[in-house]
């Protein structure tokens, strides 16, 4: 049908099927037709599904082929140390590199970062020294010239906001003018690389294609700013920005002869679009997590249709998803090997947010969520994509079964509150790294890592001196009253005051960075898939809660003598008598939990954001309990010196003494709606302590996820697995390339973390049977 | 029984040992598992050996043991799980397990018995009944003199308690455990599926013997007098279960 262009667009009627063009035909039109609104499209015209697995196929032949290269590659990488090799002369845009194949002939999904797979490119926007430290560490000598150019004329995010700090005199401790992120008070901080945790909302790029939504930008810019002030003016420079990022990914696709500045036709169209749309991000920005949103609804639309239509069969959509997720797992960015201590195994985040329920009660399960998950059977398990189930007790029971069972086959996936989330961003949200949940295209946030609670509470009771080197941190903490056994009100205020101290210093920080990342390493890929005005979170961190919660309850339940050195700092504690743990269900110590991180919560906001962010916490680690823990002195828990941290919200070690449900109940408590950017817990436990059948482990997952959910629960990751494979796999790790993990909100292949990384996550608390 | 049992049933404190919040072992779904303190059997093999002696336990009224399992009730009741009372052995508390029982079916919680079912008074028995959704016997062994030897008690009342539970209808799983030279003789099998012809039952579940409750011997100072006993071949224990499902029953072998 041949719409007339000529009748302006407000006196079309908007509903009429004839009008539609050839890529929208037999869709249900509605308000996505007029404006970019894609949750509307999905909600149109998805179709849920609440039937079984039944209907899935196994891999195609090329697919097979396609993985065979992969998994050739990826053993090469591996043996290489982890980098197969560096593009030290091409700083990475979205058009910097040709196209790149694995396998033209077999591939149906195109499309890589760079000419050749797995070579990195560089990102010197972010900080060009970690650029030029990673391609050292690795062998490679960075282009002079990339050097030179970035180091004396083009200035990045890193040294904008080290000329921030430099003259930030608060910046420093007293002592030693240290930094005070030196400390390690604040680390993992986004101030030397990309700060990532943005989701473009890459399925515009295939609803309406690249021409549509530069048009709609142009319109939605003419209609926000209206008068030129600074709001504006920064509004109306990074739109011109993300106008031109849009042009460039269509420059991008069309290099590999594919043109998308109109909508997709097709299922494989459709993802191939909304790949590319990820594609452009991952080439123009490094950020710690480069996460993809939600959606398997939003194909399945395409593959239903399809299906009909008798275009595609299974077998081939399959195939389509499988070459996908390949080219997911293939995302690498260039890290310098310290970043491996935080952030173990070269995770990228890719995570995919899956199923989840919709706000009029109808399951956002579809058969692609199924297909999605397949790929974990077809391909083998991988830590990336991070597949991320939004559960809830009301999804279909044959989708909850399927994926605990592809849960404890896999140990690939993680769970997230989708009852929790959904009041708070709708139903259609994206989840960002591990557990920050923003609605697609409208929310963003300011990454902040975390802070080393434990540490702090050590500044409190030893006058603001460091526990380890006895350095003055902080001036003017008092010395306490009761310094030979640790009184808890005592301990608790003073606590407390230093908290506004560092929450202070942390808003003042995250000010400064953001600030410098939005100026000079703006994501204006992704931030084009956004709409012009979004919501924006400023994310707090909090690391080794569990052990904060410990000390407390060791100090009011117990008692609790420093044992000091001469400058009065303690160096050990004596715990007579018990005290509660944390991860034991007791609300004498779990409300201890609720008060610190509310405590916490509510000073952050005492202190204003750049651009007026909403302040979130998260307790989270990612795998840097390890590293906090050693650089963090005894605390009165009576942890020693240098033990690692409990990941996330985890209780610590073999605390949990009274089963595993106690200790899902104790991280339960804490409540969501003080750590809005999400409360991860692993959960690691032996095949059959699950259940003595496959059946009773599917089962049994299911009411655990049921249960902790209900509970108020927000993330599980789910560990199913031997301690034994792990110590084998410490041993031989050529024999499991595919061993997957999951950490604190991500997963990773097992042989690729640090031999102390491994042993920390084996002497975990395994759940086992008694 | 003794005097003390007598006196705790008068003031119905329960006598608890500890907790599992997590069974998977112990019936059916997830279970939150009560492990009761004080036995009438004194198993060679017992591996919570630690559960026997009378001094070691917390005591509590059947409500504050309710209030300890009520926040479980979310994940139990999506696995179709609930609790199980296990020991030790609950039969010596029956008027405690009773109670208990009643206010977990009052809150739609589903009850579990893990027992021996060793006791001369009907009368528990007759209580338990109504308020019990599923047993759980061990049968020890059928030969009188070889159960003595092994568990310190005739097999006489738990034989003719189970024909009495599986008249009055109750819901019965068993429990089996292979130890080897002992239970898996030809006669003891023999014997074990004629008693079984004679009862109605849901399942019975084969138990291999293991040694991990052996460390609890040493650290209490007991001697153990199975010692020299290995567990039984996988392949063994396979045997006896196609033997079982030859006769028409529900086996599971729990690995």
């Amino acid at each position: 049908m041949s719409a007339k262009p000529k009748s302006p667009p407000k006196s079309r009627p908007a509903h009429q099927p004839t009008s539609l063009p050839k890529a929208y035909q037999s869709f249900k039109p509605g308000h996505w037709l007029n404006t970019i609104n894609v949750h509307d499209f999905i909600q149109k015209n998805y179709t849920p599904y609440k039937g079984n697995e039944s209907f899935l196929v196994g891999p195609t032949r090329r697919t097979q082929k396609i993985w065979k290269i992969v998994k050739k590659l990826l053993k090469k990488e591996f043996k290489k140390g982890g980098v197969l090799s560096i593009d030290t002369k091409t700083p990475s845009t979205i058009t910097s590199h040709k196209p790149g194949y694995l396998n033209k002939k077999y591939e149906s999904i195109v499309g890589l970062q760079t000419d050749y797979p797995l070579l990195r490119a560089i990102k010197p926007k972010g900080g060009i020294r970690l650029v030029k430290k990673a391609c050292e560490s690795y062998g490679y000598k960075l282009d002079p010239k990339v050097w030179e150019l970035y180091n004396e004329q083009i200035k990045t995010h890193n040294d904008a906001v080290f000329d921030v700090y430099l003259n930030w005199d608060q910046l420093f401790t007293p002592e030693k003018n240290t930094l005070f992120r030196k400390k390690g008070i604040i680390t993992g901080l986004p101030d030397n690389y990309g700060r990532g945790r943005i989701i473009g909302d890459y399925r515009r790029v295939a609803l309406y294609g690249i021409d549509r939504l530069i048009e709609e930008k142009k319109l939605e810019l003419n209609r926000v700013c209206d008068y030129m002030n600074e709001v504006n003016i920064r509004l109306r420079e990074e739109a011109m920005q993300q106008l031109i990022a849009l042009k460039d990914l269509k420059t991008m696709a069309a290099s590999y002869g594919l043109d998308i500045s109109q909508p997709a036709q097709d299922t494989k169209e459709a993802i191939q679009w909304l790949y590319f749309g990820y594609l452009g991000a991952v080439k123009e920005q490094d950020g710690a997590a480069m996460s993809f949103g939600r959606i398997d609804a939003f194909i399945d639309v395409y593959v239903e249709r399809d299906l009909k239509k008798g275009i595609y069969d299974e077998s081939e959509i399959q195939q389509f998803v499988d070459d996908f997720v390949i080219k997911l797992r293939l995302v690498r960015h260039l890290r310098p090997p310290e970043y491996n201590e935080l952030f173990a195994g070269d995770p990228t985040w890719v995570t995919c947010a899956l199923g989840g329920m919709g706000k009029d009660k109808r399951p956002l399960v579809t058969k692609t969520t199924f297909r999605f998950l397949h790929t974990l059977e077809n391909l083998g398990p991988a830590p990336e994509p991070n597949l991320t189930i939004l559960w809830s007790q009301n999804l279909p029971e044959a989708f909850k079964n399927y994926a605990c069972q592809v849960s404890v086959k896999s140990s690939s996936l993680q769970f997230e509150n989708d009852e929790l989330m959904r009041p708070y961003h709708g139903d259609d949200y994206g989840i960002a790294c591990c557990v920050s949940a923003m609605t697609i295209g409208k929310q963003m946030q300011f990454f902040g890592a975390r802070c080393n609670l434990p540490k702090v509470l050590l500044l409190a009771l030893n006058e603001g001196r460091d526990e380890i080197d006895d350095e003055l941190v902080v001036e003017g903490v008092p010395k306490l009253r009761y310094n030979k056994v640790l009184d808890y009100k005592e301990v608790r205020g003073e606590f407390f005051k230093l908290m506004d101290w560092l929450c202070k210093k942390y808003v003042e920080t995250m000010n400064i960075i953001h600030y410098c990342h939005d100026h000079y390493d703006y994501e204006a890929e992704q931030m084009a898939l956004h709409d012009l005005l979004v919501h924006r979170f400023m994310a707090f961190g909090i690391a080794g809660i569990s052990i904060v919660i410990d000390s407390l309850s060791a100090i009011k339940y117990a008692k609790v003598y420093p044992i000091r050195n001469k400058k009065g700092v303690a160096k050990k504690f004596k715990i007579i008598g018990e005290y509660p743990a944390f991860g034991n269900d007791d609300d004498r110590v779990d409300k201890i939990g609720v008060e610190v991180i509310q405590k916490f919560m509510k000073t952050l906001q005492k202190y204003p954001t750049y651009r007026g962010a909403e302040h979130t916490v998260s307790l989270l680690t990612i795998t840097a309990n390890v590293v906090y823990g050693r650089h963090t002195g005894a605390t009165p828990d009576g942890r020693v010196a240098g033990e690692p941290f409990a990941p996330g919200a985890n209780p610590m070690h073999n605390r949990d003494k009274s089963g595993a449900l106690a200790s899902l109940n104790s991280v339960a408590k804490l409540k969501y709606e003080y750590c809005r950017d999400g409360i991860s817990n692993t959960f690691s436990i032996t095949p059959s302590s699950l259940g003595k059948t496959e059946e009773q482990r599917t089962g049994n997952l299911r009411g655990m996820l049921d249960g902790y959910f209900q509970k108020g629960g927000h993330h599980l990751n789910v560990n199913v697995l031997y301690r034994e494979t792990l110590q084998d796999a410490m041993k031989h790790p050529e024999k499991y390339p595919q061993l997957t993990i999951r950490v604190s909100g991500y997963a990773v292949h097992f042989i690729k973390l640090t031999k102390e990384q491994q042993e920390e996550v084996i002497s975990r608390t395994f759940h086992k049977d008694f | 029984m003794s005097i003390s049992t007598i006196k705790n049933q008068s003031s119905l404190l329960g006598r608890i040992h500890s907790f599992e919040s997590f069974g998977t072992l112990d019936g059916p779904g997830l279970r939150f598992v009560v492990f009761l303190e004080g036995c009438p059997l004194r198993c060679l093999y017992c591996h919570n050996v630690d559960m026997l002696d009378m001094k070691n336990y917390k005591e509590m009224t059947p409500q504050e043991l309710l209030k300890i399992v009520l926040p479980y009730k979310p994940y139990f009741n999506s696995a179709k799980g609930g609790v199980t009372v296990s020991g030790g052995d609950p039969i010596m508390q029956p008027r405690f397990v009773v109670e208990f029982f009643k206010l977990c079916q009052k809150n739609k919680i589903h009850t579990t018995i893990d027992t021996s079912c060793f006791t001369t008074n009907k009368e528990h028995l007759e209580q338990l009944l109504p308020v019990t959704d599923l047993w759980m016997i061990s049968l020890k062994h059928f030969d009188d003199k070889k159960h003595r030897a092994l568990t310190g008690v005739t097999n006489a009342p738990i034989l003719e308690n189970i024909h009495y539970l599986s008249k009055r209808k109750a819901r019965l799983w068993f429990r089996y455990l292979i130890l080897p030279g002992w239970t898996d003789t030809w006669s003891n099998l023999r014997a074990l599926c004629a008693f079984l012809r004679t009862v109605d039952f849901e399942l019975i579940e084969l138990l291999p013997y293991h040694t991990h409750g052996r460390f609890k011997w040493d650290k209490l100072g007991l001697p153990y007098k199975l010692n020299g006993i290995k567990p039984p071949t996988l392949n063994s224990c396979h045997k006896i279960k196609e033997m079982l499902k030859k006769e028409g029953y529900k086996v599971i072998l729990n690995e």
